[in-house]
């Protein structure tokens, strides 16, 4: 390695102090408590990795990680492909583009308890718009407080509500950047909508396509504040997603060893999943 | 294949055209014969890919008719017209390989596969791809992948013509003449009908047996490279064509008696009578120096590798000629003539003198 360059080195520092303060050290405290056992008072007892063990092998934790991939895997599988039909149906060009493209952005802005809260008075049995309308005009039983499915159809469908606009955008994005000439060949080589859509759109949508799975991904799976305000992990456990079961243990128990143990198997999941939706979806381009 | 008629043409891409100004193409009555090669040659925004587009179909003009041996295909769409086009920027399909590209077109009219086969093999044997049929079209050079759009235009066998929309702007300078001689060869074996859109005159004079010249939506003169190089039928065609263009000078005109800064010139032939302003022109390459009744100073030398383009002041007007050896220095008058039999009379931009009986 050259020797005059190293100065270089002092102007990442600034970044590498940036990170430190926001992520590292944290993270460290974490890892801290995961290996301990604390009864207050700051008393401290080495307790090695029994908490990992003890995580893994919690039904609770089971209970959760699998509704937790229920959730993702259930609103992944209808956020993307609706967010593609919708970014199809747009128009291109034309006043209704900013009309459309406005409209689509507003349930992002809306702060996230926000929504919960919207969604929770929304779907109250006798008052709320949802619920009065489903059990009083089409006569179907709808209670998310009592029924375990209502209270999955309200959280899938406010989640859907809430984050489909960003798979909207995202998929829009990818759209409108195919050059017209693309689609006047197709019409020429006599190509149907379908293949139009297959061989066209869907390859030029891939990539931001990629970014919208991943991002929907982390913030589905990593979810709490909505769920929490809208049904709060209820009936019985049933809406109890890791994160919320997450809270329960670290500040309901205040039993931080094991809750620092889940949260780092938690962030590992995380990050192993997005590595692999990653390596997947962009193992094509490698060639 | 087909001879194709445009008949009373225009088009606007506004909805209520009112004026000459809001069409882009204002009149346009051609003829292409089956066969042929075909440049439409104009600068940026003179309707050239306008044209293009209505004959392929994918717009529909405001008025007029497209007919395609005489039937009227006007509102008949893309795909069913047999026609190819192959894009500016090269149009493949990513995802499939070069074979899957280029069996596209046949795949989606419902050919069968043996058949598909064969007649993709030959175009990749004819445009040099054979070797990258299985390789992912995604991967390729943009030359090679102007080829493979090129193909896909080629492997239907009943198509009526093959269109050009500028195709070789994106490749490299040292492939584009590789790739502009492959298309004058392909149009060789092939025989289909041939229009090549392009604003380059060289890409035009190069390929093509009839020049298509356009401006401002409309035409202003066809015919082949020599003709137009020779006698500009407009002021635009002369101007346009030719490095540097031809010069286009005031003139007074009175009976037979041609004047040009006060100095009777002598011209082709006859100027025909009519009202407009007269312009005087006369290509670089016809100015001669040393000699002559007009007295210029020279004002700039460029040179151009094999001869020199020498700016010249003749009273008010700068003239441009082209000569060879000896460069003059800046400021000397030399004495300037034109030559009589490629000096023109213009009225309105439009030729107006005619050759003189027994020249050619």
């Amino acid at each position: 390695m050259k020797k005059e360059y190293q100065k270089a080195w002092f102007f990442v520092l600034p970044v590498l102090l940036l990170v430190a303060f926001n992520a590292l050290i944290p993270m460290m405290t974490v890892v801290n408590y995961s290996v301990q056992e604390t009864f207050g008072n700051n008393l401290f007892l080495w307790e090695g990795l029994g908490w990992f063990e003890k995580i893994l092998n919690s039904e609770r934790f089971h209970a959760a990680l699998g509704r937790q991939f229920l959730f993702t895997g259930l609103i992944l599988a209808i956020e993307v492909p609706l967010g593609v039909i919708i970014a199809l149906a747009m128009p291109r060009k034309g006043i209704w583009v900013p009309v459309c493209l406005v409209t689509m952005a507003l349930p992002m802005l809306i702060p996230w308890n926000v929504v919960g809260a919207m969604w929770n008075i929304f779907a109250l049995p006798d008052i709320g718009l949802l619920g009065y309308l489903m059990n009083h005009v089409l006569g179907i039983d709808y209670n998310m407080t009592q029924s375990p499915f209502a209270a999955w159809a309200t959280i899938i469908a406010m989640d859907v509500w809430h984050w489909t606009s960003l798979v909207v955008l995202l998929a829009y994005a990818g759209l409108v950047s195919i050059p017209d000439a693309y689609y006047q060949a197709a019409r020429i080589d006599g190509a149907s909508s379908w293949a139009v859509f297959r061989y066209i759109q869907l390859p030029k949508m891939k990539q931001v396509l990629t970014i919208a799975i991943l991002l929907r991904f982390m913030d589905s799976f990593n979810i709490y504040t909505e769920p929490f305000v809208l049904t709060g992990g209820g009936p019985g456990n049933s809406t109890t997603l890791l994160s919320i079961d997450l809270v329960k243990i670290a500040l309901g128990q205040f039993d931080l060893g094991p809750a620092a143990a889940m949260s780092l198997i938690y962030f590992a999941i995380t990050l192993f999943v997005s590595w692999l939706f990653y390596t997947l979806m962009t193992k094509d381009d490698q060639n | 294949m087909a001879k194709i008629t445009l008949s009373n043409l225009r088009h606007s891409y506004q909805a209520n055209p009112k004026s000459g100004q809001d069409f882009a193409l204002k009149q346009i009555d051609l003829d292409w014969d089956d066969g042929g090669a075909y440049a439409l040659l104009g600068p940026s925004g003179c309707g050239k890919t306008t044209l293009l587009n209505i004959i392929s179909g994918l717009l529909t003009p405001t008025e007029g008719q497209v007919l395609f041996d005489g039937c009227d295909v006007t509102h008949l769409p893309p795909d069913k017209r047999e026609i190819a086009q192959v894009f500016q920027f090269p149009v493949i399909y990513d995802t499939m390989t070069v074979y899957d590209n280029l069996a596209f077109p046949l795949r989606n009219r419902g050919m069968d596969e043996a058949t598909v086969k064969q007649r993709v093999t030959a175009i990749a044997d004819m445009l040099e791809l054979g070797d990258a049929l299985k390789r992912r079209a995604a991967g390729l050079s943009p030359d090679n992948k102007q080829k493979i759009s090129m193909g896909r235009g080629l492997v239907r066998e009943d198509v009526n013509v093959i269109m050009f929309d500028e195709p070789l702007t994106v490749i490299d300078p040292h492939l584009k003449w590789k790739l502009r001689s492959k298309l004058k060869e392909l149009h060789h074996r092939v025989r289909a009908t041939m229009i090549y859109v392009t604003h380059d005159q060289t890409e035009a004079l190069t390929f093509a047996d009839q020049v298509v010249v356009m401006d401002a939506g409309e035409i202003v003169q066809i015919g082949t490279p020599v003709e137009l190089f020779e006698r500009p039928a407009h002021v635009f065609v002369g101007h346009f064509i030719g490095s540097p263009g031809m010069n286009v000078l005031p003139c007074e005109v009175q009976g037979d008696t041609v004047r040009f800064e006060g100095v009777e010139v002598a011209i082709e032939g006859p100027v025909k009578a009519g009202e407009g302003e007269l312009r005087l022109g006369v290509r670089p390459e016809y100015v001669s120096l040393g000699d002559g009744p007009l007295r210029g100073e020279v004002t700039h030398v460029a040179d151009v590798g094999r001869h020199n383009v020498i700016d010249l002041r003749i009273g008010q007007s700068q003239v441009r000629a082209i000569a060879e050896g000896a460069v003059p220095p800046i400021g000397q008058v030399m004495a300037v003539a034109f030559r009589p039999d490629k000096t023109r009379v213009y009225r309105d931009g439009h030729i107006a003198s005619q050759p003189a009986e027994g020249a050619t």
